[in-house]
């Protein structure tokens, strides 16, 4: 049974999604700060993969230099603050620290990292100056997390930066994606207002690249093109039932709760389908909106599902129920969702097989499907020379992040096949690099 | 069960623990609770012509996490009028007759002395301690420091008090000065009965980077305070010590200075205190402090089976020497637990930074260092350093059958006298070759 009560306001939203990593005051900051041992080669620093300085930050923290302390994290990942509240830092740098290895609990990194970017963000410190113009531009698709940590690395090295995003808000899955128990949307979208007030890049809202001749107007205006589209909608499954009413894919289905928040309609029993962190997240969410059962059903294994276990351990917590080796076979109904068919399996050299004769039906008035997402097919026909690998990640060249067309570049999800926004961040500033070393070269 | 009571130059209580003259025992109130809540002593807040104080009047060092570590004041002697601290003290005595009252006492002339000394005693004092230590303030107007710093003048005040003086006499003595055993003697030849040490030492606690003043702030000004707290420990132990070894000295010691649990206490009186006085700590955590204090001192006395507090004073002593005893032939090394070791290298950096390059890093994928034993001179950073408990140990590595000093190599002309002498201890020490530094550009991070 789930603990929490359908949310019927902002206010109930909020207290159903309380962030599980809540910004800290400052004598928390101070108290915590005290403990980090500033390790020499720091295991956390080894272990973000945008490589902050996280000893030097704490440190900073704790003598006072808050300004200094935002801008060494800054200087790594430009979505310090985001990346604080969302990353994994359990298998990261908090997974890292050295403590552990005595089970001293680690330093709250995660935490104090926002708590270091929220001063700099909510006084609007000033704490870089994007280069002088070299009067070259470049054209980003996507505003997610890979493009705006590409636009602002672009700016700082005097390049136009012009994002293009479909929807009306910028900051990707981290307003779209992320579960709202790790970041509010007004946290996410106030750093990414900082950011463009730091560094001056251009985005337009709801002017999403799709068409041929949308590409090919970029390439005639812009000396390079960035494209940090992340994936696209969530696969469908290949059984009947998937056009029934109240069947979502996962993805679609945290935007709109992400958006819309307390005035989604959630059902009384919610099934969701899938073994990875966005199952996790789905399923999480539907018993914080107060769904009365929460099932989450994955074809293989507890022990092989994909997702981190403390997002499984935080799904149970919000009183989700893992059933496993069940296989759906159909999902059931006249109109609307009646239930879900699955038939029992095991795994054999890691194979799925299923068991004959188990088949049984879980009644349900809801099911989300989050059985991965798709790729960007569409960019195939439209820009020549690109290419996807077998498990549909857009191909670049690991160093420049370089696709096969020259003139395109790429991070993210996209390249990924779906990371982190820590990953994106990461590789997106590369990709910068890329563009840079490959627009010198060029003139 | 040991037995902790005290008989300190004639002053009975108890337990060891007094709390010194300062803000705790400012009235008595304060002191009739802390009696209540365990303390053995107190010495009253000093005495003498009631002054006027300041407003702010502390500061603190704070280390990291750890408020107060430092402490420092700028508060006078008593701002109370006297006639008020001896009803007190009389009312105090009243309830404690075996708790020990000590009056600290502080004034000008002979006559002053005089008047004040009768006073407290009448009013039922059990000791007398003499304020030649307060470096702030009262010292400007010739009085506190002032005395202390100047053994004639301080004999000659001592000599004044015991004039008419029939309590035992505690003369506290100021670290604010070259060698404190002078003072320590003109104390004796005065006729004191006792000496009480360290009073606070001359400090500044830090500056307001922002007004540009030093702490505490006073309307935008400031000045000198008297430091205490647990960060002046190692200074008090030092000249407790020099105090307790020296011959002519030889009178009962009140230990004082950033005493605040059982193992501080212990270590004063091992170092030659018969009582220690407390106040930092209580002025940080309250009485309640002294419920630690007490039982961790019994059980100490108990596991080693001292039965007095006498029979474990000054058992340290005999083993500080001067440098040139030492054994030069002891040689350790250090050695790394890889089982609790947790990989934070910091070891390794301090000694490839701060010491002798003795500690490596390991290329097999682990983050345990190891330690190059040819240039490991056995000097403890790495150890001290180790955020770990037990995890790096100093071995003996030396078979204990040498035994020879620098005095002994002095004696027989084995020393270097040159300036690039062959006989240089560090002579064929490896050091690295200054250039290489330069191609490590990796500080702190790679």
């Amino acid at each position: 049974m789930s603990d929490y009560t359908k949310p019927t306001n902002e206010s109930e939203f909020e207290k159903n999604f309380e962030q599980i990593k809540p910004l800290m005051n400052s004598t928390q900051a101070y108290y915590e700060s005290s403990r980090c041992l500033f390790c020499y080669d720091a295991p956390c620093v080894n272990a973000c993969p945008t490589r902050i300085d996280i000893p030097l930050f704490i440190r900073q923290i704790n003598s006072g230099n808050l300004t200094g302390s935002a801008k060494t994290i800054y200087e790594s990942n430009y979505f310090g603050y985001a990346c604080g509240k969302v990353c994994p830092t359990d298998v990261l740098c908090e997974g890292a620290c050295v403590y552990n290895l005595q089970e001293v609990k680690p330093i709250e990194i995660g935490r104090l990292q926002s708590f270091a970017t929220s001063t700099a963000i909510s006084e609007s410190k000033k704490l870089f100056i994007p280069g002088k113009s070299n009067g070259k531009k470049v054209a980003i698709i996507g505003a997610g997390p890979a493009g705006i940590s590409c636009a602002c690395e672009l700016r700082m090295m005097g390049y136009d930066a012009v994002i293009f995003e479909a929807r009306e808000k910028p900051s990707g899955l981290t307003v779209y994606g992320v579960a709202p128990y790790k970041i509010t949307n007004k946290e996410a979208l106030d750093e990414m207002d900082y950011l463009q007030g730091q560094f001056g890049f251009e985005i337009h809202f709801e002017s999403g690249i799709y068409k041929k001749e949308d590409f090919i107007r970029l390439e005639k205006e812009f000396d390079a093109v960035f494209i940090g589209t992340g994936l696209g909608k969530t696969n469908s499954l290949n059984i009947s039932g998937m056009n029934l009413e109240n069947c979502f894919g996962a993805v679609e289905f945290i935007a709109e709760l992400k958006i819309h928040q307390h005035n989604v309609k959630v059902g009384n029993k919610v099934i969701v389908l899938g073994g990875g962190n966005t199952a996790m997240d789905a399923a999480s969410e539907s018993a914080r909106m107060g769904a009365e059962k929460v099932i989450l059903a994955y074809r293989r294994s507890n022990e092989e599902k994909g997702a981190y276990e403390f997002e499984y351990d935080l799904a149970k917590s919000a009183g989700v129920k893992g059933m496993f080796n069940v296989s759906p076979v159909e999902i059931t109904g006249k109109d609307k969702v009646e239930g879900v068919k699955f038939i029992r399996t095991r795994t054999e050299n890691g194979k799925v097989i299923n068991i004959i004769g188990t088949e049984f039906t879980e009644p349900c008035d809801m099911v989300i499907v989050a059985t991965g997402q798709s790729k960007q097919e569409e960019l195939l026909s439209n820009v020549s020379g690109i290419k996807f690998d077998l498990k549909g990640r857009l191909v670049v060249d690991p160093e420049n992040y370089q696709t096969p067309n020259p003139k395109y570049f790429s991070a993210g999800d996209i390249i990924s096949g779906g990371q982190e926004v820590v990953n994106a961040a990461a590789d997106a500033k590369k990709a910068a690099r890329g563009i840079d070393r490959y627009l010198k070269n060029k003139s | 069960m040991p037995d902790i009571s005290v008989n300190f130059a004639g002053i009975r209580s108890p337990n060891p623990f007094w709390l010194a003259s300062a803000p705790p025992t400012n009235s008595g109130y304060q002191i009739m609770k802390a009696f209540d809540a365990g303390w053995g002593g107190a010495v009253w807040k000093t005495l003498g012509v009631p002054i006027v104080n300041v407003s702010s009047r502390y500061g603190s060092v704070n280390y990291r996490n750890t408020r107060m570590m430092g402490f420092n004041n700028i508060e006078l002697i008593t701002d109370r009028p006297l006639k008020d601290n001896l009803r007190e003290i009389e009312e105090v005595k009243k309830y404690f007759p075996d708790h020990a009252v000590i009056a600290s006492l502080m004034v000008e002339t002979r006559e002053q002395w005089h008047q004040i000394v009768k006073d407290a005693e009448n009013a039922g004092a059990d000791g007398l301690e003499l304020n030649f230590g307060c470096p702030h303030g009262m010292c400007e107007r010739g009085m506190g420091s002032a005395v202390g710093q100047e053994p004639e003048v301080l004999k000659l005040i001592v000599s004044w008090v015991k004039e008419v003086a029939t309590k035992p006499v505690i003369v506290k003595l100021t670290p604010n000065i070259s060698d404190i055993t002078d003072a320590a003697i003109a104390a004796r030849q005065g006729g004191g009965d006792a000496i009480s040490l360290i009073n606070t030492i001359q400090s500044i606690v830090g500056v307001d980077i922002d007004n540009f003043v030093a702490y505490p702030v006073v309307d935008g000004k400031s000045t000198n305070g008297g430091y205490c707290g647990p960060a002046v420990k190692p200074i008090a132990l030092n000249m407790l010590k020099n105090c307790a070894q020296h011959p002519d000295v030889n009178l009962p010691i009140s230990g004082i200075g950033g005493i605040e649990n059982w193992k501080d206490a212990v270590e004063f009186i091992l170092l030659g205190a018969s009582t220690v006085q407390v106040c930092t700590a209580v002025m940080h955590y309250g009485f309640g402090i002294i419920r630690e204090m007490i039982p961790g001192l019994e059980n100490y006395m108990t596991e080693k089976g001292f039965n007095t507090i006498d029979e474990m004073k000054g058992k340290a002593l005999r083993n500080i020497t001067n440098w040139e005893n030492l054994n030069l032939d002891y040689k350790i090394i250090a050695e790394i637990n890889k089982d609790k070791c947790i990989g934070c290298e910091l070891c390794y950096i301090a000694c490839e930074d701060g010491a002798h390059q003795a500690i490596g890093l390991s290329d097999n994928g682990t983050r345990v260092p190891y330690i190059i034993e040819e240039n490991c001179v056995g000097c403890n950073l790495c150890s001290l350093v180790c955020p770990v408990e037990s995890c790096i140990t100093m071995i003996r590595k030396d078979d204990g059958k040498k035994y020879e000093t620098w005095k002994d190599r002095t004696e027989a002309g084995n020393i270097p006298v040159t300036f690039n002498d062959e006989l240089a201890g560090g002579l064929h020490h490896f050091v690295p070759d200054p250039l290489t530094a330069l191609k490590k550009n990796n500080h702190g991070y790679k």
